[in-house]
């Protein structure tokens, strides 16, 4: 139905799939992953590598517990809309924001902010305020109820 | 509105070192895609590889790692819908509900948060993630019926545009110091 799925090999859609969680802790994880496939590490190497820069993985690596290292913070603003692109620049201009969107709200602009501290995260929220004289709301996780074992994808 | 509320420390917080911190600021980014990835890490570190790969099963038994895999980007892989759901619920049933909502495959997210009245009623959220607009209401509907929320006040926000999307960056100061 999408053209991005159509170009997916059978090999890459199993690499997207099935890797999402328990990822060999082994010497050569590759390789490993390979022997599943009746294939080489190279090809598996070179196939995640090329899934990495097609966009359709972010990276092969860990996703940590929200505030079990650094602090992070989800935060809301309602931003004219004649303004919006200037403030979702700005804020995008924070190394500190690793996500960012527009939704469909009062609260029309959405971002989440992750650093080394909590003082590191008020000074940029603070900062924000100040450079775009909007008011921030911030949300920070109180529970995770989520287990994440990554996302199942169905293929069309 | 300043709006700000600590967030309360986590008593099960894991203790982390100084090599496990040297070692999440390397692997924040990803693993190297090399046939020896713990290695390669290990000898940035100046640790041996049977190190790195113990103190990353470490981190995942402990639960700071909740996963460790590829991560996908939704959007690029044909999910282009994606509605933050947000919830109302009565403070001595969030964890329940909770819980029961968190167990469904196309929920990404669900937390706690607090609320921001009179701005602001709701208090867990659900990321929600679907092909489009009615493949994520008709997941919504599955998880109200299955978590009786019929009752319960939500709203959904649909995402209409991605300004910035990326892994996190938690220690960005020290990361830079390591690699270099």
């Amino acid at each position: 139905m999408h053209s991005t799925n159509t170009d997916i090999t059978n090999l890459e859609k199993h690499l997207l799939n099935d890797f999402q969680h328990g990822f060999p802790l082994v010497s050569r994880p590759f390789k490993e992953i390979a022997r599943k496939f009746d294939t080489t590490e190279e090809v598996i190497i070179g196939m995640l590598t090329q899934l990495q820069k097609r966009g359709f993985i972010s990276r092969v690596g860990a996703v940590f517990r929200a505030n079990s290292i650094g602090a992070s913070t989800l935060a809301a603003m309602a931003v004219p809309t004649d303004r919006l692109e200037e403030v979702a620049t700005m804020i995008n201009s924070y190394s500190e924001v690793n996500h960012n969107y527009q939704r469909e709200h009062h609260f029309n602009l959405w971002f989440v902010l992750t650093a080394s501290d909590e003082q590191v995260l008020n000074a940029i929220l603070d900062d924000i305020e100040q450079r775009s004289g909007i008011a921030v709301m911030y949300l920070p996780m109180l529970e995770d109820y989520h287990i994440d074992l990554g996302f199942d994808l169905k293929w069309t | 509105m300043k709006v700000r509320l600590r967030r309360p420390a986590l008593p099960e917080q894991a203790l982390l070192d100084e090599q496990d911190l040297s070692l999440i600021d390397l692997i924040q980014v990803g693993l190297p895609l090399t046939a020896t990835p713990y290695a390669d890490l290990g000898k940035l570190l100046d640790i041996d590889e049977r190190e790195v790969i113990s103190r990353l099963q470490r981190l995942s038994n402990d639960k700071v790692i909740k996963r460790l895999g590829v991560v996908v980007r939704h959007h690029e892989l044909g999910y282009r819908a994606n509605a933050m759901t947000v919830w109302n619920i009565p403070n001595d049933s969030v964890s329940k509900l909770g819980f029961c909502m968190g167990q469904f495959e196309f929920v990404t997210l669900c937390y706690q948060r607090p609320r921001r009245l009179p701005d602001w009623p709701y208090n867990l959220f659900t990321m929600i993630h679907g092909r489009d607009r009615e493949s994520v209401l008709a997941n919504i509907q599955i998880i109200i019926e299955a978590c009786d929320l019929i009752n319960i006040d939500h709203d959904i926000l649909f995402s209409t545009r991605r300004f910035k999307q990326r892994g996190a960056i938690y220690r960005k100061d020290n990361a830079t110091k390591t690699v270099s």
